[in-house]
């Protein structure tokens, strides 16, 4: 394991980006999010981001081709470049876990090669958790904050960055910035476990770190689909769709063409389940009432994904939905009200 | 970049409109080449767009056993669908797919007797079925049509009916119309009622598909003659932007209608929300 000082962290940003782009939390206006590192940019570590890390995945709008028309003619125009590798620093336990989830999705045939190309040229470096947010619920997903995964572990603890490659593309980033660092030894472990646990501590402390979620089994999917509670808990959703986009395994897109001056680009932009005209046809709609909205959006991470992915949630307890929500309804209260007994 | 992207599509050359009534013509489309697009089995979809207009799914309603071309009919009722009546012989649209799985022509259909239940436009999907059977006839056994749409000019592929399915041996077809029409001579009536009407052997498997209200009504007309849901197959549709599964809207339950159907039988069907 290799250490380098908090406050030598700039040099080690500017070095990785001297080479690739760097993407990692970054303060503008008071909201932190993922971002690319430029010179000056005020990198925030300690809090979570707002949107989650799937943009450098699965960009937010990207353009997938683009059409030339002339007379009845018409022209397509492969628009995808050559994707170059990247850095994508400061990803916490549960977003690394979404990874693994939209993997599910798009890396299942037929491959979705524009996912595909961003995932395999992006190294990503983690950071263990140390100050989890009271809208914390990862333990529930049997997610491990304090030791996340990833092509390179980071952790962050008495005023130093440590470091610890896991993969081939961890070892070769550590060999391009290994001057910067300094040999960790068996001191520096122990600060490390001792933060481990402490962080687990407050991990187990937090409101919804005990949802339990053994009550979503795909045996009882009608059951719960019927489940007359649907209708107060969704009765003042707005639709609003705020969940869905900061949600880090929303996966759902549109695809929609638009006409510029030099033809009509046809992109993919992330979509909500949560939005009427989400299902809508010329001949009527599949999910005309918010409630069946709302109850797709639950019902899809805890029952349809699992029942098609050997049980896998597709839910992270990230708490961004959480923190989001204008109505204060979440994730977490639609566990505890339909998910069983063992909620109460 | 030499990797097949499901989501990038080809250029289809429309070569022949045909109007079949008011509001819904059949599209002949092949490559530039003039070859036919893909291969497909019957009941299986692809996606149609017009650049700066629209992408949707349609059934291929041409016979997978036709290899020049595929053909589309399509009903007038939306934005795309409107350009696409609007268009003119030489214009090219694109073309993706084959998606979805198709009718079990060479499993469950085989040997057996077969009876089609079409409504309005619902003829689309089952007449690539209903082609196919009769051009690998010896495979299959009896086949009954029951079609019915609003009024005669509603009939879709009226000539093929009239002079091919009318005259194959072994074909009974029966039409029906929603309100009597004096040039009209056949039977008057909806499809449900006109099923128990004709009260069918219950030892064929049946293939339902319109609108979703008559195939409600139909298949409860079936089950009352005897039938059970596993020897009932539909085809369903709902909004579609991948078309494989990826894009997350045409769900029911744990099942995408994109990929895991649109053909399903009706006791699968029955252990899925109802929610389409």
């Amino acid at each position: 394991m290799l250490k380098i000082e908090l406050n030598k962290l700039n040099d080690l940003f500017a070095k990785i980006s001297s080479s690739t782009d760097l993407i990692l939390p970054v303060t503008v206006a008071g909201e932190t999010n993922f971002a690319k590192y430029e010179d000056g940019a005020e990198v925030n570590l300690s809090v979570q981001t707002v949107k989650s890390a799937k943009d450098s995945f699965f960009p937010q709008a990207e353009d997938l081709m683009k059409f030339k028309t002339e007379g009845k003619k018409i022209d397509i125009i492969d628009v995808r470049e050559k994707v170059e590798s990247f850095v994508l620093f400061g990803v916490r336990a549960c977003d690394y876990r979404s990874f693994e989830i939209l993997d599910r999705v798009f890396l299942v045939d037929p491959i979705d090669t524009y996912y595909k190309a961003k995932r395999e040229k992006g190294v990503i470096v983690t950071l263990a958790c140390s100050r989890p947010e009271e809208s914390c619920f990862c333990s529930a997903f049997g997610i491990d904050a304090t030791n996340p995964l990833g092509d390179v572990t980071t952790y962050i603890a008495d005023g130093f960055l440590y470091w610890n490659a896991n993969t081939d593309k961890g070892n070769a980033l550590t060999d391009a910035v290994k001057d910067l660092f300094a040999q960790a030894d068996s001191n520096d472990e122990a600060k490390i476990d001792e933060q481990k646990k402490n962080t687990k501590e407050i991990l187990s402390k937090l409101p919804y770190a005990n949802v339990d979620l053994s009550g979503f089994t795909p045996d009882k999917l009608n059951e719960l689909f019927n489940d007359a509670k649907w209708e107060e808990l969704s009765e003042a959703c707005l639709g609003c769709g705020s969940c869905t986009f900061v949600c880090p395994t929303c996966q759902c897109y549109d695809i929609k063409d638009f006409k510029t001056n030099d033809g009509v680009k046809r992109f993919r932009c992330w979509d909500s389940c949560m939005y009427a005209d989400f299902t809508k046809m010329a001949h009527g709609n599949s999910r005309n009432f918010q409630l069946q909205r709302f109850r797709q959006r639950f019902m899809h991470k805890l029952v349809y994904y699992p029942s098609n992915n050997e049980g896998i949630y597709s839910c992270v307890g990230c708490g961004r939905c959480v923190k989001k929500c204008p109505i204060s309804m979440n994730i977490a209260k639609v566990i505890k009200t339909i998910g069983g007994k063992n909620n109460d | 970049m030499t990797d097949f992207e499901t989501l990038i599509p080809v250029i289809g050359v429309v070569t022949d409109i045909r109007k079949d009534t008011p509001d819904v013509k059949t599209f002949r489309v092949v490559t530039r080449e003039g070859q036919k697009p893909f291969i497909h089995k019957p009941g299986q979809c692809a996606m149609v767009s017009i650049p700066g207009v629209g992408e949707a799914m349609f059934s291929i309603t041409s016979s997978p056993t036709n290899k020049e071309f595929l053909e589309f009919s399509i009903k007038k009722c939306g934005c795309l669908t409107t350009w696409l009546h609007a268009m003119e012989v030489g214009q090219e649209v694109t073309v993706r797919g084959p998606y979805g799985n198709p009718f079990p022509v060479e499993t469950e259909f085989k040997g057996k007797d077969m009876l089609f239940i079409a409504g309005g436009i619902g003829l689309a999907p089952l007449r690539s079925v209903i082609n196919y059977i009769r051009d690998n006839r010896a495979n299959y056994g009896k086949v009954d049509i029951v079609y019915g749409s609003r009024s005669m000019d509603d009939l879709v592929d009226f000539n093929e009916i009239k002079t091919e399915w009318m005259n194959e041996p072994d074909f009974n077809v029966h039409l029906t119309i929603d309100r009597p029409q004096p040039e009209w001579d056949g039977h008057v009536g909806f499809v449900p009622a006109f099923v128990e009407e004709l009260g069918f052997d219950t030892n064929k498997t049946a293939v339902l598909c319109g609108p979703p209200i008559m195939i409600k009504f139909t298949l409860a007309s079936l089950i009352k003659l005897g039938f059970d849901k596993t020897q009932v197959y539909t085809t369903l549709e709902l909004r579609m932007k991948c078309g494989v599964g990826k894009c997350g809207r045409c769900n029911v339950g744990d099942k995408y209608v994109c990929k895991d159907g649109p053909v399903f039988r009706c006791d699968q069907l029955d252990e899925l929300p109802n929610e389409y």
